[in-house]
């Protein structure tokens, strides 16, 4: 059962311009690298972020993604 | 709301030496090929066990053998699509970076899917009743029943049919897009395009009805 303040986002979804999956696909390794080097991802690739509130597949692929990249970076 | 199109072009940067190295030996003849396409099954077999680490928890009646066959078709798949796509890749991360999240893709669609294997797909709003109220003050909780209300209206008048059930599959009962796109035979990229139709729509009709643009992203 969805709670309220989770149901209203996911059916009225981001409020911004967003890109569509494929092209969040296409951008997602270079926006990784971005958030990893601290760099301002949001701005390189706009609609991205948007996108990833909407989907929460991409979401979750960036996530890991995010993850398995950093765990390699040397601490 | 739109959905763009496609996105800006990314500034090509040149190769770093290890990408280099990967692209050169993956483009090339016999021993060495063979070896670099080795060296590539076993990084994104790694990258698809990590990724099934991570979700092992939501599937636990499978076991281990079962999420290992998972992770290896996963593996597969994502050195097909790897090596049909060396084109593709510009240098805009490392080659390495660029190459995990295909394996992170196969591998979280085969979770997702295997997760709602032989179960019915909801298509229809039957959990709205079953909206739970997360405990605001009397006033907001009146605000939220008659925005959840136009919704309703909304959701019933101002979408098609098909912008109905993927809004209702998707947004309202949870269904994953990769298992509905596989079960309507259609995409996910398609079917994201048609909830991003449907909640624009879902928007506008909530303005006609006077739920200003404030009042929607604060919720």
């Amino acid at each position: 059962m969805a709670r309220r303040e989770d149901l209203l986002p996911r059916l009225l979804g981001p409020s911004g311009t967003e890109l569509g999956c494929d092209e969040c696909f296409a951008e997602l390794d270079r926006y990784v690298e971005l958030e990893i080097a601290g760099a301002d991802a949001d701005a390189a690739v706009p609609g991205l972020r948007a996108h990833l509130d909407g989907c929460p597949a991409c979401r979750e692929e960036h996530e890991s993604l995010l993850a398995l990249v950093r765990g390699e970076q040397p601490s | 709301m739109d959905v763009v199109p496609q996105p800006p072009a990314a500034s090509v940067a040149p190769l770093d030496p290890e990408s280099r190295r990967w692209l050169r030996e993956l483009r090339a003849d016999g021993g060495a090929r063979d070896a670099a396409v080795a060296r590539l099954h076993a990084l994104l077999l790694r990258a698809a066990r990590f990724e099934v680490g991570r979700r092992r928890a939501t599937l636990p009646y499978l076991r281990g053998n079962d999420l290992d066959d998972i992770a290896l078709q996963a593996a597969d798949d994502a050195l097909v699509s790897v090596l049909a796509r060396l084109d593709d890749f510009r240098g805009a991360s490392r080659f390495t970076t660029w190459a995990y999240k295909f394996a992170l893709l196969e591998a979280a669609v085969k979770l997702r899917r295997r997760a709602w294997q032989g179960r019915e797909i909801p298509l229809e709003p039957e959990s709205w009743p079953l909206v739970a109220g997360g405990g605001p003050t009397l006033g907001k909780e009146v605000a939220q029943t008659e925005l959840l209300a136009a919704i309703r209206e909304g959701i019933a008048a101002a979408l098609t049919p098909h912008q109905r059930r993927v809004l209702v599959a998707l947004a309202l009962n949870g269904v994953p897009i990769d298992v509905l796109a596989e079960r309507l035979g259609s995409t996910r990229g398609a079917l994201y395009k048609t909830l991003h139709d449907a909640r624009r729509k879902l928007r506008g009709h909530l303005a006609d009805a006077g739920f200003g643009t404030t009042i929607l992203e604060e919720e």
